[in-house]
Order: structure tokens, then sequence, then C-alpha cells
């Protein structure tokens, strides 16, 4: 699903360049080639630029696909020829499956637990940091580096940390009087997953918080002078003027997350290998262990189709019923903005 | 005109990503003198010997030219499962590893590996008994060249400590030791159950105590698991969690890596002892600074026998690797893995502690005195079962193996171990 947003953005631009060099094309052809050769020049010149894109594109996102659905009907081990057609009985197994059942419920947890927790923190933080104060370059750092730490890095030390017994955590626990959990933190089922949500919050909040202070810089000064003059207070003018205006960010950035948390796997692979007893196995932990331990590609296959249908659903039930209101009545709008300016 | 020459060359440039993208090189796999041979001995002393056994092979044939990569063991198996996978015979090595068992079943089914029941016919009968677990319908598809097996590797200082006199045979004598250990404040055992597999082992084991022998080879043969003794070993292990004997956290606890693992802990005496294989004083001195695990404080002793199981006392429970020849590879490749089978070889690879060899010849060879006492225990037994997860297959080992590790967290029972497995076992069938 993220390629789609990624996608949109070189379609966009692709298109207005060759606008723009249109524009220049017709200016200039009266002296050339006459509007035929131009037309043929415009066609090769997409085709020139569009093809190395749809050719990655084919090789390493649609072809994949096909070749995963095509898995999915097969029982295969991983080797020999597809030949043990089993139409959608690998899709009866894994939705039947209680592990596949549970590790959906993980992600669901994942998605509204993130927004839950990053939502209010990161509005609470960014409004800390929007205010005029010394040191705020420094702190703004500070609650960005844990996004660009690769979550891989991010979440070795964080296996690190909470080692059972001999890691920073466990220490510090017994060190202020309290008993850490038997069996560790990540190795309690009824914590761990608990715990790898914080471990995602440290490390995604950065992102909330640098997408709502970006949204902040957007709203309009004059909006707070004309608030300050009817003599709110800065409670008042957050909450009636800040918070509202931050509403597209928001919304975007919810979309984001629910996209990531969806297909999370990085983090959970690293610090429990989506254990102990399946307590943090998530969509994308089943269909490895499925596939590459386990060799059952068929099922695998079709736990990754299931895993792009549910992606892909709520992407879209995402679109239509909460992003709709930010497209349809911001885009126009800004087009004709742009265009003026362009003109 | 200069700016659609540029737009050519990117054109040009995207199709050559394209092209070199899936296209891969397409001559990896050499022609009739060319061996193509893969191995996980990546550290020295194992990777120069193999370099020189490689030299000498190509000195005594002149004609062969042998290629030799040398992977870390997981990488060789992803590997080698892409490379089974893309179908294509030239990315398929032509000399590699089989673990036997389920595993190599589907490599036979789907005609990926020679059968060397003629060819080989001399080392078959040398190895004896323990190629059964390379043998798919009385043919013989890898030669094996070392087989370990799994036991309580132990740190004789804490021992001593704790008043533990002799290591322990019976399951009363282990709660014993464990008990005595706990009371002198030692964390008993060590188990990275996060990993699965060693936790499983502690299945494998109490099955072998359990089962007889008859049971066990029907079993792996019918993937019927029906006879009681599975279900009792199963509850044998919820027993053993019952009397909390494992290191604090040991759902989290990885197997070998670092010094928080498993292994670790016994390497840096942490914990008193733990469950593994042969190669665990060789991941010991790769974890302590000192390169020398436990040094001189290493012991080891088999898994505890339990009252009214029907195994033999004798057996054991391990799993070892073989040299296999995929289908297709040039005829030299036959006559490389009879050498690597070859006395010569066999006590080149004893002398450097790479293994347990088979060839009954190179068994004296070996320096390291845990692993000769270990090779000791091996040749003794009256049969060496393999790790259930291989004879099984993936498929059914891995459901099994995430079962076991269920009733480690207190999850679960003898009888959900054994209706995971079948249950995994029947679509199989």
């Amino acid at each position: 699903m993220t390629y789609d947003v990624t996608e949109a953005a070189p379609a966009v631009s692709g298109h207005a360049t060759s606008d723009a060099r249109r524009t220049g094309a017709v200016r200039r052809a009266p002296g050339g080639s006459g509007p035929r050769g131009d037309a043929w020049r415009k066609r090769l010149e997409i085709l020139v630029f569009v093809t190395p894109a749809l050719a990655l594109i084919a090789l390493f996102v649609a072809w994949p696909i096909v070749t995963a659905v095509r898995f999915s009907v097969y029982d295969w081990k991983g080797f020999g020829d597809l030949t043990d057609f089993v139409g959608l009985e690998n899709y009866a197994e894994v939705l039947g499956d209680e592990v596949f059942r549970s590790a959906v419920g993980h992600n669901m947890v994942i998605v509204v637990g993130s927004i839950l927790l990053q939502l209010p923190l990161g509005v609470a933080i960014a409004l800390l940091l929007n205010r005029k104060m010394r040191g705020q370059g420094l702190l703004r750092t500070i609650i960005f580096v844990p996004y660009v730490l690769a979550e891989v890095i991010a979440a070795v030390i964080w296996l690190q940390l909470l080692q059972p017994q001999y890691g920073f955590i466990d220490a510090l626990t017994a060190r202020v009087g309290l008993t850490p959990p038997e069996q560790g933190w990540l190795g309690t089922p009824e914590y761990a997953l608990w715990i790898v949500l914080l471990v995602l919050t440290w490390k995604y909040l950065g992102l909330a918080v640098l997408l709502f202070l970006a949204g902040m810089q957007g709203i309009s000064e004059e909006l707070y002078e004309a608030a300050q003059l009817d003599g709110a207070s800065w409670w008042q003018t957050q909450r009636r003027i800040t918070i509202p205006l931050l509403g597209p960010t928001m919304r975007t950035w919810a979309f984001l997350s629910m996209i990531g948390s969806i297909q999370c796997f990085d983090m959970i692979w690293v610090l429990t290998q989506g254990g102990p007893a399946d307590a943090t196995a998530t969509m994308s932990t089943y269909l490895i262990d499925e596939g590459t331990k386990r060799h059952n590609y068929g099922i695998a296959g079709a736990a990754s189709v299931i895993l792009f249908v549910v992606a892909f659903a709520m992407a879209l039930a995402y679109q239509v019923l909460i992003l709709r209101r930010d497209v349809t009545d911001d885009a126009p709008a800004k087009q004709h903005r742009t265009k003026r300016k362009a003109a | 005109m200069s700016r659609k020459t540029q737009a050519l060359a990117a054109l040009c440039a995207g199709l050559m990503i394209a092209a070199t993208g899936c296209g891969g090189s397409g001559d990896s796999g050499g022609d009739d003198n060319t061996i193509i041979w893969w191995h996980n001995s990546n550290n020295d002393p194992g990777k120069g010997y193999y370099e020189q056994v490689a030299k000498d092979f190509e000195e005594a044939n002149p004609s062969v030219d042998v290629k030799v990569q040398a992977f870390a063991h997981e990488d060789m198996l992803t590997k080698l499962d892409a490379a089974f996978q893309s179908g294509d015979p030239e990315q398929v090595p032509d000399v590699y590893m089989e673990r036997g068992g389920g595993e190599l079943a589907d490599h036979v089914e789907a005609g990926l590996t020679k059968d060397l029941s003629e060819d080989a016919a001399d080392e078959i009968e040398m190895i004896g008994g323990s190629v059964a677990g390379w043998q798919v319908d009385d043919k013989t598809y890898a030669l094996p060249f070392s087989i370990g097996v799994v036991g309580f590797w132990y740190n004789k200082d804490l021992f001593a400590e704790a008043g533990i006199t002799a290591a322990p045979t019976t399951m009363d004598e282990f709660d014993d030791a464990v008990a005595k250990l706990k009371a002198a404040k030692i964390q008993p055992v060590s188990v990275g159950a996060k990993d699965a597999w060693p936790a499983a082992h502690y299945y494998y084991w109490t099955a072998v105590r359990e089962c007889s022998e008859d049971v066990l080879t029907a079993a792996v043969k019918s993937l019927d698991f029906s006879d009681p003794c599975f279900a009792k070993a199963g509850d044998d292990v919820a027993d053993i969690v019952a009397k909390e004997p494992f290191n604090k956290g040991f759902l989290s606890t990885g197997a070998q890596e670092g010094p928080t693992s498993a292994s670790g802990l016994l390497a840096t005496g942490k914990v008193a002892m733990e469950l593994a294989g042969h190669w665990e004083p060789g991941v010991m001195q790769g974890i302590t600074e000192d390169k020398k695990g436990l040094g001189d404080k290493t012991g080891w002793f088999s898994f505890p026998t339990i009252t009214g199981g029907q195994g033999d006392p004798g057996a054991q429970m391990g799993g070892g690797d073989a040299w296999a020849v995929s289908e297709g590879a040039p005829d030299a490749s036959v006559d490389f893995v009879k050498y690597l089978l070859s006395t010569d070889v066999q006590k080149g690879f004893a002398e450097n502690g790479m293994g347990l060899p088979t060839n009954p010849d190179a068994v004296g060879s070996l320096t390291d005195p845990a692993l000769a006492d270990l090779i000791k225990v091996r040749d003794s037994a009256p049969y060496v079962q393999l790790y259930f997860d291989t004879a099984f297959g993936q498929s059914v080992g891995g459901a099994m193996n995430d079962a076991i590790v269920n009733v480690f967290a207190g999850k679960g029972t003898g009888a959900d171990i054994v209706t995971a497995t079948q249950e995994a076992a029947d679509k199989e069938k």
C-alpha cells in the first residue's frame, strides 16, 4: 500500500513536467517539426520516462503478488513443480488457524494502540516544541532520533535492555523495589505484546511529532493574532485553532501509522519472533513462520494474500470514510492556486 | 538531440537493471569437470582444512575442478532453499549438506538428490546403522560425515559447589540435583526456548525414554502418534517445567547468541547445565572472551532415564550432517563425496575438532577430550534417534516444536503436543 502513496507523487510531477514541456514545444513548433511530430515526440517521451518505472513495478511488485496468489492455491513444499492444486483449502486452513486469528487480533491491537498512544503524546509534545524556547532544535532532534534508527537496530537495543534478569530494565525495576516478572518482560505472554507496543511507540513517536510540527507551521499566524486580540488564553488557542486545523495532518499520519502497524514485522521478529507461545505473532510473522521455516509455501501464500486484502480494505475504507474530506475539500482549491501561480 | 540520447541511455539502463535483476548469471553451475561444493565450516581451522581437502582431490584427479563455497550455517540453508526453489539445476550445488529425515525425503520426492546406494556401497557399509536417517525406501541418498548426540553439558565446579557428587542418571537423581543447585543459589538449567528447538529437544528425549525403538521407527514412517508413550513424554516435559529448573526468562532466551543466551549462561558460569548437542563446547568457546568456554570444568551426562519408560536406556537422541550429491551433478561428485568419507579426510576432520566422524578408523583421532568421550557414548548406543523435527520434516516438526514451547510456557499438556503434531502430519498424508 505504501507504494500507492509514493507512486502518486511521481505520476503527478511527471504530468506537470510533460505539460510544461508541451507548452515549450508549442512555442517552438512553428520553426520545428509540426504538430504531428510533436505528438509522436510526446508519446516517446512518456514511454521513455514511464517504462523503467513500470518495468520495476511489474518485476518487483506485480509479479511477486501474482506469484503469491498462484502459490496460495497449491500445496507446495518449496521445490519441484506446482502440481498439487488444492483450490481454496489453504485459505480455509489459514482462516481456521487459531494462531493466525490471534495474529490478526494482535495486528489490530497494534493499529489501535499505536494511534491511541501516539496521537495524544505526539500532539502534546508537538505543542510543547512549537513554543519558542531555548534548546528547541536539540529537543526536536532528540525526539526524532529513534525514528531515524533502523527498526532492526532499535529492536536489538531494546532486546538487550529487556534481557531477563541481566538487562537494564530488569535491574532498574529491581532497584526501585519492584519485582520484574519471573519470565522477563518479553517472556511473559501477558505482557509481551504491550512491551512491543511501547517500544513501537518509542520508535515512531518522533515521526508523529515531526509531522504535527510541520502541520503547525502551516497554520496562519493571523489566526493566532486574532485570537490574542480577542483575549483567548494559550489553552483556548490550541484547543480551538491549532488542533482543529491540524486535522488533515493527523488523519494522514494515522493512515501511515495504520498501514505500518498492519505490516509490523522487524521489531517483533527481533524482540520475540512472535513468541512466547504466539503471544506477539502478527500476520507477517505468521507467514514467515509457515513459509521459510516450515516450508508450507501454499499456506504462507494464502496468508500473504489475506494480509494484502486486509491492508487494502482498511486503506480503502480509511480513504473513503475519513480522508475523503481532506481530499475533496482541499485538493481543487490547491490545484487552482498552483495553476494560477504557474500562469 | 542530446536530450533524446540521454533518454535513450536512461531507457537502456532501466532495461539492463531489469535484465540482470531477473536473469541472474546463468553459467554458475559449471561443466562436467567442475564440482560446486557448499559447506558450513566458515571458520578456521575447518575452512582452511576443507580448502586443502579440495586441493588434494584436484591433484589426484587433474581433470576435475572443485569450487569450494563456505557459508555461515543459516546462510547456507537459506541459499540452498532458494537454489532448490529456482528449479534451475545450474543454481544447485553439486555436493551439499543434508540433515536427513523428512527434509531429505521431500528432496528425494522432488527428484533433487542422487541415489548413492550402489556407487557408495562400501562407504555405506562402513558407516553402518547410522546411515538409516539418510535412507528413503531403503535407498541411501547421502553419506553422514558427522553424527552427534544431545545430552546435558554441565559445569563440574558448580555441581561440586552444590554438593552433587555424581552426575544424575535417573529422573529422580536429576530432580535431586536441581534441588541441591537451587539450595546453593545456583540456577540449575538454561534453555533457549525462544528458538524453540532447544526446548523441543527435551520432548524428543523424553519420547526416546518413553517409547520403544519399534514405536519410534514406525512413527517416523507412518506419522502416526497414537501410541500413548508420545503423550506421556509430553507430560514428562510438563513435569520437568513444573519443577522450575530453568533460568529466569527462559521463554525469551535465545539458544546460542551472546552471553545471555542459553549457551552463554552455561559458558559464563551463570547456570550449572544445559541440554545441547556435540557443538556445545565449540559454541561456548566462541562466546567467552578467552575462547576457552568452560575449559576443564566441562562435564557431560546423558539424559536421565525415566521409570517405566519403554525406551532402551542406552539409546541416544541426536543427529548429524551428511554429504549429498544433487541430481545432474558431474559423476566426479560421487567420487568426491566418497573421498570426503575416506579415513584420511575423516581423520583430519576429527583432529580439527570439526565434529564426530562416522568413519570408525577416524574415531581415535579426536583430540578434544569432551568429543572423544561423547563418541564412545554414541558408538555404544543401540540406536541414535534422529531429532524429531528433522525426521518428520519441517512442516510437522515446526508444529510439534511450537506445541512443545507452549508446554514450556505453561499452556498445554502432552496430549496437546500429540494433537498439534498429528494435525500437521495428517496434512502431509
